[in-house]
């Protein structure tokens, strides 16, 4: 049995009234990709959030590599710096150039040196096709561009995994492929993923486990060649009617 | 941040100059208005850095008889007598007058002047001869003034009070006002010298001025009766008054001294030889010219007090901001009831109570430090709301994106949020400095001489207020110029930084220094 990266332990949340993830429960291994996949509404981005702390949780538990996230003696920051994150507004610092939002949480979390931070983080642009991007300014860049920065700026932190919330929803057709060939290149390193995404050939062709989310339920967890040609449940078969033959 | 605060903070009071309100031996320090102008005491128009005024040779004269070197402060009128209280001086004069309400909170020596209200008319008006004529008349007068009163107690006048003497007799001469009542002095001074105008009726009430002395310091109060008494003696106090072209019937009974006139009016007469020169553009550009020492040292006065709240409302404006948006509730409200009560009362009340009011409880400030402190405390309110703004309008995911990188939630505001904040309001907050500028004016009534108490003095002293209020103007202007300089370059500079839609294309690679 290979080590296990995530564990997710009976978790529930609501937001109100309304039960957004319910008593989910399931385990993700290292160095697998793992795709939340499921119609709107399902609780996908909600549970990737709380995989790092940002969303809370209101019952259960979820460890990642063996520490509680929401117990409140967890050193919180410590446990981020190994869970890398990548939503879907980019949500580069503005104020900063490229290189600046990529060397900004090395520097003053992991104490680097200025110097060692640059270096680090040339080689990281350079191997993402940024290398002449260094001293731009975010604003100067395409939507493709910044969502590759801010995925630069997870790997600068040399996290044990990345999460990532709908990387290419808040892009251009014409942009999505970029960032999706930095995610193919980040697994073929063997890197721990979660994908939140809406992408069904990308999901086929890079994870391990398509995990369908409906209504804050996990109605499947299943190898994406079984789930995409034999979905167990009705739900799936249905959602996967819909967006295969639109 | 905190690093940064700090330090501010620790500039801020090295900057201040040190305390020095303190009774010093050998000394007698007084207090007095040179706004109030001539011939009390003003700026001699010959010599803007001397001091004349039938005061002020009294004063003179009665340090040398005690034994002590006169020291001037300078105060707003209105502020003598708390200023008193405050031991900014010793004794106050300035044709202070002698009443009850006065000699409730300070004690007086015996009257060294006395004098009346005169009525002033145009010279083609003959229905005005006395008080009763005034009813539905327009009359103009000092505001809160003796006079002021007197003409309360008239009925039925319609009565214009006035901060300066020189507007109302303008007034009087281009017919905004069918009267005047004003003490004799300022009458002699200010309406006498104009051929437009002419003095009518009887000497109308008694008023006496007397040196004012902090309740219970009875030993001054003696030496200060003991010198005036020998002054009254040897003719000095009435040859003072004669110089003047004071000495009057009333004051020649209060001082028993009923002997004929034996001075000149020399100062007087050169008052009124200096105030009606055919100037030619040259004398005038040659005034102006005089005037700026005076002038530039007020100005100095306004930037640094300006400076200094400036950096107080920015740091303690930003922590009030992040206590607000980020603290918890109890000190977030704490941060919202500052900014209330602030924004809800007014500046010059604020820096009345922390000049003349915690003295109370044992917190003596000097003028700078307490106009500092005080402009500073209030433009902080301000300065919290614009960075609330700014906190609020960075997007959420701009912590998010810190926090999860491992950030903590300190050093996501440091790094990420309050820059970008910080870059969002500095057109506002650059803004705000110029309008505090101007408000730094207010420190006048503190016993600081500003720019605009500047004014007031020089346009007393040469009857100027149009040439005088040009040149002022002008260096405001000047003052505010880099600022308004500063305020659209951060404009375009963030514009740029932060995406926004702005004029500017490049990206500007200094500050650019021109003017316009």
């Amino acid at each position: 049995m290979a080590e296990v990266a995530i564990s997710i332990r009976n978790v529930s949340k609501s937001f109100g009234s309304l039960r957004v993830l319910k008593e989910i429960s399931f385990d993700i291994p290292k160095s697998q990709v793992f795709a939340f996949i499921g119609p709107s509404g399902a609780g996908k981005s909600t549970l990737v959030r709380a995989l790092n702390g940002l969303e809370g949780i209101d019952a259960g538990e979820i460890l990642v590599e063996g520490v509680s996230v929401h117990d409140r003696r967890t050193d919180i920051n410590r446990l981020r710096t190994n869970i890398g994150f990548v939503s879907q507004s980019f949500n580069l610092y503005p104020h900063l150039d490229v290189l600046g939002n990529v060397t900004l949480a090395p520097v003053h979390v992991k104490r680097q040196g200025q110097e060692e931070a640059r270096e680090r983080a040339l080689a990281i642009l350079g191997s993402l096709g940024l290398a002449d991007k260094a001293r731009s300014f975010p604003q100067q860049l395409s939507g493709g561009q910044q969502q590759r920065v801010a995925i630069a700026r997870a790997m600068a932190m040399d996290p044990h995994m990345i999460l990532f919330d709908e990387p290419t929803s808040a892009l251009d057709p014409e942009l999505i492929k970029e960032v999706l060939d930095a995610i193919r290149q980040l697994a073929s390193t063997g890197m721990t993923m979660v994908v939140v995404t809406h992408e069904m050939s990308f999901a086929r062709e890079i994870c391990e486990r398509i995990v369908f989310m409906n209504q804050g339920s996990v109605l499947e967890i299943t190898p994406p060649q079984e789930f995409f040609s034999n979905p167990k449940t009705e739900r799936a078969r249905e959602f996967l009617g819909k967006i295969l033959h639109h | 941040m905190r690093r940064l605060v700090t330090a501010l903070t620790l500039l801020l009071f090295l900057a201040l100059p040190s305390s020095a309100l303190t009774a010093s031996p050998g000394i007698l320090a007084w207090g007095g208005d040179t706004e109030g102008g001539a011939p009390y005491m003003f700026q001699d128009p010959r010599d803007l850095e001397r001091l004349i005024g039938y005061e002020v040779e009294i004063v003179e004269a009665l340090a040398e008889k005690m034994g002590l070197k006169p020291r001037f402060v300078q105060n707003g009128w209105d502020n003598l007598i708390p200023g008193l209280e405050r031991h900014l001086y010793d004794v106050s004069i300035d044709g202070l007058e002698i009443t009850p309400e006065h000699q409730d909170v300070v004690d007086f020596s015996m009257p060294y002047y006395v004098t009346h209200l005169q009525i002033g008319v145009r010279r083609d008006n003959f229905d005005i001869g006395s008080l009763e004529d005034c009813r539905g008349r327009i009359v103009g007068t000092l505001k809160q003034s003796y006079s002021q009163y007197v003409l309360e107690t008239v009925g039925d006048v319609d009565i214009r009070t006035y901060e300066d003497e020189v507007n109302a007799y303008s007034d009087l001469v281009n017919g905004r006002l069918e009267a005047t009542l004003f003490d004799a002095p300022i009458a002699l001074y200010y309406g006498g010298p104009m051929r437009e105008i002419k003095f009518v009726g009887p000497e109308i009430g008694r008023i006496e001025y007397g040196i004012a002395v902090r309740k219970g310091e009875e030993e001054l109060l003696r030496t200060v009766n003991r010198a005036l008494t020998e002054l009254r003696d040897s003719g000095e106090l009435r040859s003072i008054l004669e110089r003047w072209n004071l000495w009057n019937s009333l004051t020649a009974r209060a001082l028993q001294d009923y002997g004929p006139a034996r001075t000149e009016p020399v100062m007087y007469t050169r008052w009124v030889a200096d105030l009606q020169p055919e100037l030619t553009w040259q004398d005038r550009i040659n005034r102006y010219l005089s005037f700026l020492p005076t002038l530039g040292r007020a100005a100095l006065t306004t930037m640094k007090v300006s400076l200094a709240s400036m950096t107080l409302a920015i740091a303690l404006g930003l922590i009030l901001a992040l206590l607000r948006v980020f603290g918890p509730k109890p000190l977030s409200t704490l941060s919202m009831l500052y900014v209330e009560i602030i924004r809800g009362t007014p500046v010059l009340i604020q820096l009345f109570f922390i000049f003349y009011g915690l003295p109370n409880v044992g917190i003596r400030l000097d003028p700078f430090t307490a106009g500092a402190l005080g402009l500073g405390l209030n433009y902080a309110a301000y300065e919290a709301e614009i960075y609330r703004a700014g906190l609020l309008s960075v997007p959420k995911g701009q912590m998010e994106a810190a926090l999860g990188l491992g950030m903590t939630r300190n050093q996501a505001l440091h790094h990420v949020v309050v820059p970008q904040a910080v870059r969002l309001v500095l057109p506002p907050v650059t803004n705000d400095f110029i309008s505090l500028l101007k408000d730094s004016s207010l420190v006048s009534v503190i016993t600081l001489v500003d720019l605009t108490k500047a004014y007031g003095q020089l346009a007393t002293t040469y009857y100027d207020y149009f040439g005088t209020g040009l040149v002022v103007a002008a260096i405001y202007l000047l003052l505010g110029l880099p600022f308004v300089r500063l305020a659209r370059w951060t404009e375009a500079k963030m514009a740029l930084a932060l995406g926004l839609p702005g004029k500017g294309k490049k990206r500007p690679s200094g500050l650019d220094l021109r003017l316009f």
